[in-house]
């Protein structure tokens, strides 16, 4: 244990003469939260539209009216005929062109069904999907001023109608879902990193062979490069966790030391993963690149940004050995549902049987005596 | 006596390359021992074998009275080692890199201290005990190191080109190092391939292709070959096998 002791001293000097260290601690995780939160959304809003008005009548200046008074639309342009409209989409001016037919007003008074046509940039289809909905609600709107208008009598004013209720998130705030997962993601990248870096440096230097001819312990060694890390992860955490709620009020609904318990044994597995890549690399340059090929997949499939639920098959199986993934889920519970610990336990016993799994394959790889 | 280390028919194979080819030979207490040979002759190789670094293919090989394949904890317990490339903290000072070094050895902080202590007023250094290494020339870092290798009062030290790339001057100062250190008891094991330092040792080892072709002090072999000089013995062996 001495021994160990030995080595945090000198991990925690090396860590903090470096002076590039301080400010990745406090400055990188603010500035990734802040920037991330904001624009890691799939929130529509401002879709720019071009209206291409066949009809020039006044139902059909009412209807682009409606778009013009909600705030989802912005109308960029209005065009003469669909081609130059088309235009504004190929060279990426516009989102949307919406089309109103020449009969439209005729086709309205006379009760029959009038034509609009909507067409949607879809490059990024989940987008495109929520500007059609959007676009769709408000003709929806339109619609049905035009039935109130028509028939002002009518009762029966459409169809059924059920009342929405949004749990966990009431207001649908991006940056609520968003927050959790990319405190993950800050503690993950710092862990990985720092630990990934960490042996390879010193292989580098040739002042692993210097420790290799002293009499310490596979165990004390990965200990002793282990622990700093961890402690700094975890710190990370709980200014990360700060700044969330300092700045975007996000929610805390669940116990904080819970919270802490998961993170510790997380950061386990990240950590003996990254010593992991460490030993087994000759130069950082290796050890940079590996880290980052696991990294970017790690991170892409944990649910960061789409859910786990709608991946395929295999890529929800893959999950199973994916740590950022459960870890996100696990926070997201733990953060804004409020969950205790019975509701994702069967996660914890995954993550911690992948942690020892992890350290293990650590100690065993780091060789003091090369073949 | 006893030989401190002893090596019978050691053989080192990297795939076909025989990089050290059946060496036998023993190092007594209190020797200075001088492993010679040119750049890729396999002293390196040898070295790290006695030192549990790498591990032997064939052979018996025994440091401070333990076996190399069964017991190589117990052998770095024993020795120190100073490696060709510099391997202290560059980013931390001197009295840090002692302290982290000593501790790794099982020393108590007070052992630390006073060793720490010892060994830099021998140096004539302790007024520069808190510059970090980074700022600090290269003869005193090698001197620095071999003083770090000898902190745990090792049976043997293994120096490997321990005086590469320093002016003669700080050259000397580092061999009354090493004098003052096998008088005290400690044996040396050294490589270098400056002759000059080779007429220092009491006995040397010549290393031609993987084989030791000459094994005596520097006086008989000089006797043995006709030759004034170290530096003669080794070009007429190495060109001897050419």
């Amino acid at each position: 244990m001495r021994t160990v002791i030995f080595i945090l001293q000198k991990e925690f000097r090396q860590v903090f003469r470096d002076k590039l260290m301080l400010p990745i601690i406090f400055i990188v995780p603010v500035v990734q939260l802040l920037i991330l939160s904001y624009t890691a959304t799939f929130e529509i809003k401002n879709t720019r539209i071009v209206i291409v008005d066949l009809d020039h009548s006044q139902r059909s200046r009412e209807l682009v009216f409606h778009f013009e008074s909600s705030s989802f639309f912005k109308i960029v342009s209005r065009q003469q005929n669909y081609q130059l409209a088309s235009e504004w989409l190929k060279n990426g001016d516009a989102d949307q062109v919406i089309v109103i037919g020449a009969d439209f007003e005729k086709a309205i008074e006379a009760n029959q069904s009038a034509k609009i046509l909507l067409v949607t940039d879809a490059i990024n289809g989940s987008a495109a999907s929520l500007m059609n909905a959007y676009a769709q609600q408000v003709i929806q709107g339109f619609n049905k001023n035009i039935l109130t208008e028509k028939m002002p009598f009518t009762t029966n004013k459409g169809t059924l109608s059920a009342e929405p209720l949004f749990w966990y998130n009431p207001k649908l705030n991006y940056v609520t879902y968003m927050v959790p997962g990319i405190l993950v993601l800050l503690v993950t990248i710092i862990g990985f990193f720092l630990s990934g870096m960490n042996i390879v440096k010193e292989k580098e230097m040739g002042t692993i062979e210097q420790i290799n001819v002293t009499p310490i312990k596979k165990w004390q060694f990965i200990t002793g490069k282990l622990l700093p890390f961890w402690l700094i992860a975890l710190f990370e955490l709980v200014f990360g966790l700060g700044i969330a709620k300092l700045v975007f009020d996000i929610p805390f609904l669940g116990s904080f030391p819970l919270l802490m318990g998961v993170a510790a044994v997380y950061l386990l597995v990240i950590l003996a993963m990254g010593l992991l890549v460490s030993t087994l690399s000759d130069t950082m340059q290796q050890s940079m690149f590996i880290s980052w090929f696991f990294l970017v997949i790690f991170i892409l499939m944990s649910g960061l940004f789409t859910p786990i639920e709608s991946m395929p098959a295999w890529a929800q199986w893959f999950n199973k050995i994916n740590p950022i993934a459960y870890f996100i889920t696990i926070n997201r519970m733990i953060m804004l549902k409020g969950s205790d610990f019975f509701d994702f336990s069967e996660l914890f016993y995954a993550l911690s049987g992948y942690a020892v799994v992890m350290l293990l394959l650590a100690v065993n790889r780091y060789k003091k005596v090369k073949a | 006596m006893k030989p401190v280390i002893e090596v019978e028919n050691l053989v080192k194979k990297f795939g076909n390359f025989v990089a050290n080819d059946s060496l036998t030979f023993s190092v007594f207490p209190g020797e200075i021992f001088g492993f010679l040979g040119a750049n890729g002759a396999g002293k390196t190789t040898t070295i790290k074998i006695l030192c549990g670094l790498s591990s032997p293919t064939s052979g018996k090989v025994s440091v401070a009275g333990f076996d190399v394949y069964r017991q190589s904890e117990q052998i770095k317990r024993n020795i120190g080692y100073m490696s060709q490339k510099f391997s202290l903290y560059e980013d931390l000072s001197i009295n840090e890199n002692f302290q982290f070094y000593g501790g790794i050895y099982g020393l108590s902080r007070k052992e630390i201290r006073e060793r720490t202590k010892t060994l830099l007023s021998r140096l004539d250094f302790l007024k520069a005990q808190n510059e970090v290494l980074r700022n600090i020339p290269q003869g005193w870092k090698q001197k620095l190191a071999f003083s770090v290798a000898v902190m745990h009062q090792p049976k043997v030290v293994f120096l490997d080109e321990p005086t590469g790339g320093v002016d003669p001057i700080t050259r000397r100062q580092f061999w009354e190092l090493i004098y003052e250190q096998a008088h005290n008891g400690t044996t040396i094991f050294v490589t270098t391939h400056y002759m000059d330092e080779a007429e220092y040792c009491g006995r040397v080892s010549i290393m031609v292709d993987g084989r030791i072709e000459a094994l005596d002090s520097p006086k008989v072999l000089k006797n043995q070959f006709a030759v004034n000089s170290m530096n003669e013995v080794f070009v007429k062996l190495a060109r001897a096998t050419k």
